[in-house]
């Protein structure tokens, strides 16, 4: 970092504030958190105070581990099916005229304002097999009779995507909107279709945005809760729906949270493990 | 062998004309600057012929084949950027060899032409440095090695030495000539500095208005320029408002002089303005007769070192003279003084 120590009173005090802020909502409730992991529950009640490794042993089971397994492949495979997507759409809307983008913007703002538990239901109502767009295409011709595309795996790839889609773009904007014009045009000047032009230069050169982003995107999607339970059948059962099943159904706080933990160190080593891979190169 | 020419060319934005109407050949071997102020519409011109932006109207013919319609990727012109556009994430090496690797030339090939083109533009041995490890200097040569790789039919550089400093640049501007002369390929310049286009150029193309406006050898341009705007982009030029009154004689505020033969087409548009470099005006003690000499009154004296340049005001009109020390005029502010404009080195010009 450039900044030293702070020189004076003021700096010091600004300091502060950020620190007392991360200790309150961040540093006291996850240390809350770490020791429930540790806590014994009591069968049929609560839990007390104590230290043992139960909660974290019962975790190293078949089943929690297939379950740790798909939730991390479904958050990776949704982060790259986004950023997939994303990339070609915010480069080209960086293309377009001021005014065009800032309708864009707008309406992607807008989509932000929907929550998790509207985006659920919507999608599983337009991919019901009664109410849903295959009608649309059966009365388009498009299709014999309407079938039901809910739930599954794909419902729920599609309903994480159209979630986080949006986050995607607005990360994805200020660097390529930062993108000199000039280099895709150099590499056109240099033999480069458009295509290739995409591929050789805009992606590469924008490398340490797309691994930032597919960070962000995994991170994200590993929280959702609502959606596989409204999109997916039981086995597509994320371990954030564990999670929640534990703490309000089950009543077993110790193990929800020694959950919590293994979740967030698993998929910290991860990030960690993508960002050493992925921001190898020089980024700019 | 590559000569370009543009028939017609013209290019709108909205309701904006950035470019209108341009014809001009650019000759096989030759060196030629696009020159004006900036928002003349030179960049967008020498974007056209890059294919990077598509002419509204008129078509652009390469060896009278017409490549109007042929996208930039097919048209093999180097082109140098006026902020480089290196790609960050290649090396040096990597950033030269782009154009081959997309040709898709074998690797022993790559590196061969790659060490080639270093040493051409002076860079040896600098292959695997990375972008942001060369001066703005070098990444200036690693650019114009990059254009050249692939051995252009036509080696484009807009305002391509607009970030160095003035030193560096003066050095570039010869660098680059040499080069252009050594290579024998067909070169266009963008630049808003004339001093660059005067020291590079066998041709200069002076725009203005989204026009040309006129197009020639540096002397030419320097010696005859066809109107005020030209005369005045192009160096500095002592502009006097006349009226003309026979065929070799302009009246100058009561003053007759003697010019060179005044064509019909300016002869009828009156008034007109003389134009006429400093360096050929002539400041003489008071009383000293002759013809072509009007007289005047010094107000300012700069005397830089290299040159001494007097400012006399000849009935109300400012005439500046511009001399080497060692003819420097023997007079001081505040002298009567004559002031000669001689014949040969007028140019009257419509206003």
């Amino acid at each position: 970092m450039r900044r030293g120590r702070p020189e004076n009173y003021a700096g010091w005090l600004s300091a502060i504030w950020p620190a007392l802020m991360l200790c309150v909502f961040f540093v006291i409730p996850f240390s809350i958190m770490a020791a429930i992991s540790f806590f014994h529950r009591i069968e049929g009640g609560f839990y007390e105070p104590g230290f043992e490794f139960a909660n974290y042993a019962r975790f190293f089971t078949l089943f929690f581990s297939r379950i740790l397994v798909f939730s991390l492949s479904l958050s990776a495979l949704a982060a790259v099916v986004c950023v997939a997507l994303a990339f070609p759409f915010t480069y080209m809307l960086t293309r377009l005229r001021r005014r065009r983008q800032v309708v864009w913007l707008v309406f992607l703002l807008s989509v932000l304002s929907l929550s998790e538990v509207i985006i659920g239901f919507s999608w599983s109502m337009l991919l019901s097999r009664t109410a849903g767009i295959s009608n649309l295409f059966v009365a388009l011709g498009l299709m014999d009779k309407p079938a039901s595309w809910t739930p599954g795996f794909p419902a729920l790839m599609m309903g994480l995507c159209y979630l986080a889609f949006p986050y995607t773009v607005l990360m994805l904007y200020p660097p390529l909107s930062r993108l000199d014009p000039q280099l895709p045009e150099a590499a056109r000047t240099l033999g480069a279709s458009p295509l290739r032009t995409f591929f050789t230069v805009i992606v590469p050169a924008q490398r340490g945005a797309i691994v930032a982003t597919l960070i962000m995107v995994f991170v994200f999607t590993l929280g959702a809760y609502l959606l596989p339970q409204l999109l997916g059948r039981p086995q597509h059962w994320t371990l954030s729906v564990m999670i929640t099943d534990q703490v309000i159904l089950q009543s077993n706080l110790p193990f929800a949270a020694a959950m919590a933990m293994f979740l967030m160190l698993v998929s910290l080593a991860l990030v960690g493990l993508t960002y050493k891979v992925g921001g190898e190169g020089r980024r700019p | 062998m590559a000569e370009l020419q543009l028939q017609g060319v013209g290019k709108k934005f909205d309701a904006v004309t950035a470019v209108e109407d341009v014809d001009l050949t650019i000759p096989d071997g030759k060196l030629v600057c696009l020159l004006g102020p900036s928002g003349c519409g030179k960049t967008t011109l020498i974007r056209i012929i890059a294919g990077l932006e598509e002419p509204t109207t008129g078509r652009l013919l390469l060896d009278g084949e017409d490549i109007t319609a042929l996208p930039a990727h097919r048209r093999n012109f180097g082109m140098v950027f006026q902020l480089l556009a290196l790609f960050p994430h290649l090396s040096v090496g990597e950033n030269i060899a782009y154009g081959l690797r997309i040709r898709g030339a074998d690797r022993t090939a790559q590196d061969r032409r790659v060490e080639e083109l270093l040493d051409l533009v002076q860079l040896p041995g600098l292959g695997s440095r990375h972008i942001a490890q060369l001066s703005g200097g070098q990444r200036q040569r690693v650019a114009i090695a990059r254009a050249l790789g692939l051995e252009p039919r036509l080696f484009l550089l807009d305002e391509p030495l607009s970030a160095l400093d003035a030193k560096l640049r003066e050095a570039m501007q010869v660098e680059l000539r040499l080069l252009q002369q050594r290579l024998g390929i067909t070169t266009i310049i963008v630049t808003h500095d004339q001093r660059e286009a005067m020291t590079m150029s066998d041709l200069v193309v002076v725009m203005g208005d989204a026009q040309v406006q006129q197009a020639g050898s540096p002397l030419e341009i320097y010696r005859n320029p066809v109107n005020t705007f030209v005369a005045d982009f192009i160096g500095s030029s002592n502009l006097l408002p006349v009226t003309v009154t026979g065929r070799e004689q302009v009246d100058l505020a009561g003053h007759l002089l003697a010019t060179p033969a005044i064509g019909p087409v300016i002869a009828d548009v009156n008034p007109a303005t003389l134009s006429i470099r400093p360096e050929d005006v002539h400041v003489l003690p008071q009383g000293a007769g002759g013809a072509n000499r009007i007289p005047g009154r010094v107000t300012f004296i700069r005397d830089v070192g290299a040159s001494v340049e007097t400012h006399s005001d000849c009935g109300g009109l400012e005439v500046i003279s511009v001399a080497a020390p060692k003819d420097r005029p023997p007079v001081a502010v505040g002298d009567e003084v004559m002031v000669e404009l001689p014949a040969a080195a007028c140019v009257v010009l419509p206003q």
